[in-house]
């Protein structure tokens, strides 16, 4: 019976997270994000690009 | 005279550290010409909530800070100021010089990786966008995601800001070779339309937002400011934006940033961390800029001087200017000015793209 209520006394905490800590493995995780933010920057850089090299293009004195 | 006493005995040691960074803030901005502008309000404004008892923490600084900060309002305003202050001629006359202010974000996402290792994701995130070397977007950035850090954040960017001259010819000299810094390149005078400038802002404002809509605020302020500097028929509005606007925006948002700057939120091991990590996204977005330069002259006939993919960290127009400096201390007859200035031009629009990403990735 004590069990279960601490149980149920645990899972109704909030996650609290600490301020700082050391999780070596978070760099690992986090590398998707590096691709990804990357990927799109270069994408929208692109665009960009092809959008004013047009424009230059069009409208060139 | 009990009441003296108390005020002068409730000084604590934290409290008079901070006022010793506030001054320490004010000499770097009045003697050192380190960003004047936001670090002198900025320590006059640490001084302040960090006297017992101060009124001006609760009062004029709490309500500046919610009426600007929290909503994010002062860095969008600023943005149009410094939008209108920017020529973007360079960039257009060359536009795929764009790519390199895109490299030279990866310092970013490097430190979010970095800065994971020790912070909660949002933290990191918010830390991590020190790297755009543009202290409204790591401003803005930092309040929309809810970090705790944003005083120890906008201090590091801005001062890692001021010391660009100081952070990026090391690492550069470090990557590239004498003959690489000598490398020419011919600047190719071409005359841009005046409705390719007028429409050059509607269209980054509309790609940006359309691929990263939380990017629509810091991109669309960014590029009103350049609308109104380029549409020919709003002098004043643009002189005001540039002057006015982004004088009395900078007092207040320096000021208000103060309010993050008690020694409860500040003397932490974790602010020192903030700084650390700061520096090496510095560093690892000058080392992107140059390297992916080096990239790029393995495959391409016409070599770039690899020096002005460092000039794509935001840091305007310092960095451009370094660029310029170091080919010239290389060789007389270098002049790189109107490649830097493109690359760092380019390198504040990607900053703030970077930051719409790092929105749209945890906000």
């Amino acid at each position: 019976m004590m069990n279960l209520l601490s149980g149920l006394l645990l899972s109704a905490t909030p996650e609290v997270i600490p301020d700082l800590f050391f999780e070596p493995g978070n760099f690992i995780y986090n590398l998707k994000y590096m691709g990804i933010g990357m990927l799109v920057i270069f994408m929208v850089i692109g665009m960009i690009i092809l959008a004013i090299s047009l424009t230059n293009y069009l409208f060139s004195n | 005279m009990d009441i003296l006493y108390k005020n002068l005995l409730a000084f604590s040691w934290q409290d008079i550290v901070m006022i010793s960074i506030g001054c320490l803030l004010v000499f770097l901005a009045i003697r050192k010409n380190m960003e004047p502008s936001l670090l002198l309000p900025m320590g006059f404004g640490t001084i302040l909530v960090n006297i017992p008892f101060s009124d001006a923490l609760s009062g004029p600084i709490a309500e500046l800070y919610n009426a600007g900060i929290a909503n994010e309002l002062f860095p969008l305003l600023l943005f149009i100021g410094i939008g209108a202050m920017i020529d973007f001629g360079p960039l257009l006359t060359n536009p795929k010089l764009m790519l390199f202010g895109a490299a030279a974000q990866f310092g970013i996402f490097f430190t979010l990786c970095m800065a994971s290792v020790f912070f909660p994701t949002i933290d990191a995130a918010s830390i991590a966008i020190i790297g755009a070397a543009d202290g409204p977007t790591s401003i803005a950035v930092a309040n929309t995601l809810g970090s705790k850090y944003v005083g120890a954040i906008t201090v590091a960017a801005y001062s890692y800001m001021a010391l660009v001259p100081i952070i990026q010819p090391p690492v550069i000299k470090y990557l590239t070779t004498r003959k690489e810094r000598m490398i020419r390149m011919p600047y190719e005078q071409k005359s841009v339309s005046r409705l390719t400038r007028i429409l050059f802002p509607i269209i980054i404002t509309i790609v940006a937002s359309a691929v990263i809509p939380q990017a629509t605020a810091l991109i669309g302020f960014l590029m009103f400011g350049n609308l109104i500097r380029e549409c020919g028929v709003l002098d004043s509005l643009s002189e005001t934006a540039q002057k006015v606007l982004a004088n009395l925006i900078t007092i207040f948002l320096g000021i208000s940033v103060a309010y993050n700057m008690t020694s409860e939120q500040f003397l932490k091991l974790d602010t020192l961390l903030i700084l650390g990590l700061g520096l090496i996204a510095f560093i690892v977005d000058t080392a992107g800029g140059v390297l992916f330069a080096k990239l790029i002259n393995l495959v391409s006939k016409k070599k770039i001087n690899p020096m002005i993919g460092a000039a794509g960290i935001s840091a305007f127009p310092m960095s451009g200017r370094i660029v310029h400096k170091m080919a010239l201390e290389e060789d007389p007859q270098n002049f790189l000015l109107m490649h830097s200035i493109g690359v760092n031009v380019s390198g504040q629009i990607a900053s703030v793209i970077a930051g719409g990403i790092i929105l749209n990735l945890f906000s």
